[in-house]
């Protein structure tokens, strides 16, 4: 099998691409798009401000790629927000394969929203084996509100989506590479889709 | 719900862990990943390695150090120790290290704070602040708290969130080392009048100590070293004491 983590220059991907490894498989970081489309699955990661990451992926041309690719592609944080219609971070358009706009916690909570929070009303093979109210970790101050694409939904002030699912893509919110055993079973999950 | 979190503080000196109660009679205690993943497997939820070394060669090896950790270590870790510029913290966020913690140096150079915050994201931008009182008031120090500044700690504090952090480790040199609890009058304090988490750091002694500083000091997450590394606190039973006592835990 060959996955690709897109290497776009927004994220720690060697954390990544290491609980890849831990499972038994290999992957490699590219972002040239002949690679990309011919991997049988796609991590696009993203740590870091919206609309900086986003004029990195437009620089390498990867914006007009990723919306096409047909294989199981799986966002993570930053880069899950990305696949959405718009972020208020910096005002930054997406690239709308999710129908949700991205807003800002209020200020009900502290922000950013740092550590293990629990995901719910699991609905996809992407949590096999995942009970509900496990613990994930995430980190961030923009989130996704609930939409039918929603697949795990956390609470934090407001009750919002930490994961995504629509044809071959999917999003987390939060970082499965950083999540524990659980995260590793997600990961699993998502390479033996 | 959030958690409140449980950070082990891992001390490197040239690659390796080291012990001590305030860097005095420092033993070896071995290599790092091996403890990380220790931990890690323990129910820590969070890690911090502090590079505590001074030498040349101590950016190549705690770069090497993050590779390693990364590789084995599957929950989030936090770097720091003598970071003083973007150059730096590059190679630490490529080799797969979460958060950056920098301290003096933000002091000395408070842009640098938004440069990492503007170039990494606030969600990676973690400013250390050391402090003791004099006087009664709560004055900043500086390296390693050898150096007295005229900052307030508050002041400062909420410079350091206006400026892009995403979170402050607050050590308490009135308390670090004492075992005798939490700075949570001032942790307490910090913690309302800013919006970001605030990590206590300095002081635990006991399980009691944990569960005061999440209740009084209102803090997100509690930092320790020495009560984790000799064994005195098992994380398992630390988190067991705080949930009994209806503190949200990752069990």
């Amino acid at each position: 099998m060959k996955i690709v983590i897109i290497d776009y220059g927004a994220g720690n991907i060697q954390s990544i691409k290491f609980a890849i490894e831990r499972l038994g498989y290999t992957a490699i970081l590219s972002c040239d798009p002949e690679e990309i489309m011919r991997a049988d699955k796609v991590i696009f990661p993203g740590v870091g401000e919206a609309s900086s990451a986003m004029y990195k992926l437009k620089e390498s041309g990867l914006d007009l790629i990723v919306p096409k690719l047909k294989q199981p592609v799986l966002g993570i944080c930053l880069g899950m927000q990305l696949m959405c219609n718009h972020t208020e971070e910096g005002n930054t358009k997406g690239l709308g394969i999710f129908d949700v706009n991205i807003t800002r916690f209020g200020t009900n909570v502290k922000v950013p929203q740092i550590g293990w929070n629990q995901i719910e009303s699991l609905k996809s093979p992407l949590f096999d084996g995942v009970e509900e109210k496990e613990y994930i970790y995430l980190v961030h101050s923009y989130y996704a509100p609930i939409i039918d694409d929603t697949i795990a939904q956390t609470n934090y002030g407001v009750t919002y989506s930490t994961a995504l699912h629509k044809d071959n893509f999917y999003g987390t919110q939060f970082h499965p590479e950083k999540s524990s055993d659980i995260g590793s079973k997600i990961v699993k999950n998502f390479l033996t889709l | 719900m959030l958690t409140k979190r449980i950070i082990p503080c891992l001390d490197i000196k040239n690659g390796r862990t080291v012990k001590g109660v305030k860097f005095v009679g420092l033993q070896d205690a071995g290599d790092p990943v091996e403890l990380a993943e220790v931990y890690s497997k323990a129910g820590a939820d969070e890690l911090v390695f502090l590079d505590i070394s001074a030498t040349e060669e101590k950016r190549r090896t705690l770069a090497n150090l993050v590779l390693r950790v990364a590789e084995k270590v599957n929950i989030p870790f936090t770097v720091g120790g003598g970071i003083s510029s973007i150059k730096d913290v590059d190679v630490l966020l490529q080799n797969g290290a979460d958060k950056i913690s920098i301290n003096s140096s933000a002091v000395k150079n408070p842009k640098l704070i938004n440069d990492l915050a503007g170039k990494y994201g606030s969600q990676c931008t973690t400013v250390a602040i050391d402090a003791k009182q004099i006087n009664n008031k709560w004055k900043v120090h500086l390296v390693g708290g050898k150096e007295q500044t005229e900052l307030d700690l508050f002041i400062w504090a909420k410079e350091v969130q206006e400026r892009g952090a995403g979170e402050i480790l607050f050590t308490s040199m009135d308390h670090d080392g004492t075992k005798d609890g939490f700075a949570n009058k001032a942790l307490s304090k910090l913690s309302e009048e800013l919006t970001i988490p605030i990590i206590a750091s300095g002081g635990a002694g006991n399980m009691q100590h944990f569960v005061d500083t999440f209740k009084k000091g209102k803090s997100d997450a509690a930092l320790a070293a020495s009560v984790f590394h000799f064994k005195e606190i098992k994380i398992m039973d630390l988190k067991k004491e705080l949930k009994d006592n209806k503190i949200p835990v990752r069990l």
